[in-house]
C-alpha cells in the first residue's frame, strides 16, 4: 500500500460510492458519529487513489501521469519552454498555499513561490521521472519558504526546538460538543478557524501536514524535503493532526461561546 | 485477548490514516474503536479536520498571482534561447 493518500475508509463512516461532500458544518467535522452527520462523506484519501496534481486519481493511472510528466519535461528540456506552464497551472495554488502555510505573509508567500517556480524551470534537469513533479516542486517550495523564514528569523528557538513528545497528549473531550444548540457554524466560520489552528501549530508540526496532508506527499517525500527522519515524520505528524484537530475544536467553540480567539 | 489502551490507540490514530500498520494492529484497533466511542470521535474528527484543511477551495489566489507567475517566466523563457 503506498503512502499517497491519507487512506481512512472506517466503512461504518466513509462509504467508498465516490460521494463527494465535503463535512460541512462544525458538528459534521467535530462529532461525526451522530446519526445527523456525514452521511455523504468526503472523497479524499480514498483508498486506492492518490493524491495528482489538484485532484485524486486511481492509482492504476498514476504511471500515465507520469509517463505524461515526463514527455512535458523531456519537450521542455528540448527548447519547448511554454509548456512549462503545463506542469505549473494544475499545482500554483498548492505552491502558493505551500509558501504561506509556512511563512504566514502574503509578500513573501508570492516572492517564495514565484522563485521557487523559477528555480524548477532551471533546475529541471535535474528532476527524476521517477516521482511526481509536484513533489519534487513542493519540496523546493517548501525549503525556499523555510529558508526565508530562518532570515527572518521571526521564528524562536523554542517553537524549533519543540520536543516531539506525545506522553503527555491529553485530547480535548468532545462530549460538551452534544450540548450545543447551534447547528452549524457557517462555511466561512470554518475556513476561518482551520486557518488559525494552522497558524496555531509550531513551525516543525506545521510544515509537515502542510507537506503530507495538504500537498499530498508520501511520508518518504517529506521526510527528503524537510532532511528528517522517516520516524521523525511520523511523530511528528501524529502530533501536528492531533493538534490541528484540538485547535480547531477549541477555537470553534471558543467562538460560539463568544470568547472571541481562543488559546490553544 | 489482547487489547489496546486508548492511549495506544491515539498514538496509532496517524499510521492508521495512512493505511501505515500491519493487519494484525489494524484489526485490534478497529476492535477497540467499535467499543470506544470517545476514541471514536476523535479519529473521525480528526480525520474530517484534515479532508477541510486538504481541500484546495480552502484558500485562493492572491489576485493576479497567475499572471504575475507567467510574466516572470516569460522574462526567463527569453533569457534561456539567448
Amino acid at each position: 500500500m503506498p503512502q499517497h493518500s491519507i487512506s481512512y475508509d472506517r466503512s461504518r463512516n466513509l462509504r467508498l460510492d465516490g460521494a463527494r461532500r465535503k463535512p460541512e458544518t462544525f458538528q459534521q467535522v467535530v462529532n461525526p458519529t451522530r446519526d445527523s452527520t456525514l452521511r455523504c462523506p468526503p472523497a479524499v484519501g480514498l483508498r486506492g487513489c492518490v493524491r495528482m496534481q489538484n485532484t485524486l486519481v486511481k492509482e492504476s493511472e498514476n504511471d500515465r501521469v507520469l509517463e505524461r510528466e515526463r514527455e512535458l519535461v523531456a519537450e521542455i528540456l528540448a527548447g519547448n519552454h511554454e509548456r512549462y506552464y503545463e506542469l505549473i497551472a494544475p499545482i500554483e495554488r498548492r505552491v502558493y498555499y505551500t509558501a504561506y502555510g509556512i511563512l504566514r505573509t502574503e509578500a513573501d508567500a508570492e516572492e517564495v513561490s514565484q522563485e521557487a517556480i523559477l528555480k524548477g524551470f532551471r533546475g529541471l534537469r535535474t528532476f527524476r521521472g521517477e516521482a511526481r513533479f509536484s513533489s519534487w516542486l513542493l519540496s523546493i517550495v517548501a525549503n525556499e519558504a523555510r529558508m526565508r523564514l530562518r532570515q527572518r528569523r521571526e521564528v524562536s528557538l523554542e517553537l524549533l526546538r519543540s520536543p516531539d513528545n506525545e506522553d503527555e497528549y491529553t485530547p480535548i473531550e468532545l462530549a460538551e460538543w452534544r450540548e450545543i444548540a447551534v447547528e452549524a457554524l457557517a462555511q466561512k466560520e470554518l475556513a476561518a478557524h482551520l486557518e488559525e489552528a494552522l497558524e496555531a501549530l509550531p513551525e516543525i508540526y506545521r510544515e509537515v501536514l502542510i507537506l503530507r496532508d495538504i500537498d499530498g506527499l508520501t511520508i518518504a517525500e517529506t521526510s527528503a524535503a524537510l532532511g528528517i527522519s522517516v520516524p521523525a515524520v511520523k511523530t511528528r505528524l501524529l502530533r501536528a493532526r492531533l493538534l490541528a484537530r484540538d485547535y480547531f475544536v477549541s477555537r470553534s467553540w471558543a467562538r460560539h461561546l463568544g470568547l472571541g480567539k481562543a488559546q490553544p | 485477548m489482547i487489547t489496546l489502551s486508548c492511549e495506544e490507540v491515539r498514538r496509532e490514530i496517524s499510521n492508521y490514516l495512512d493505511d501505515d500498520m500491519s493487519p494484525s494492529m489494524r484489526r485490534l484497533l478497529e476492535t477497540h474503536l467499535e467499543q470506544c466511542r470517545k476514541c471514536a470521535v476523535l479519529l473521525d474528527s480528526t480525520h474530517n479536520v484534515l479532508v477541510l484543511l486538504a481541500d484546495e477551495q480552502r484558500f485562493e489566489l492572491p489576485a493576479g498571482f497567475s499572471v504575475r507567475v507567467r510574466q516572470t517566466l516569460a522574462k526567463e523563457f527569453e533569457k534561456a534561447k539567448c
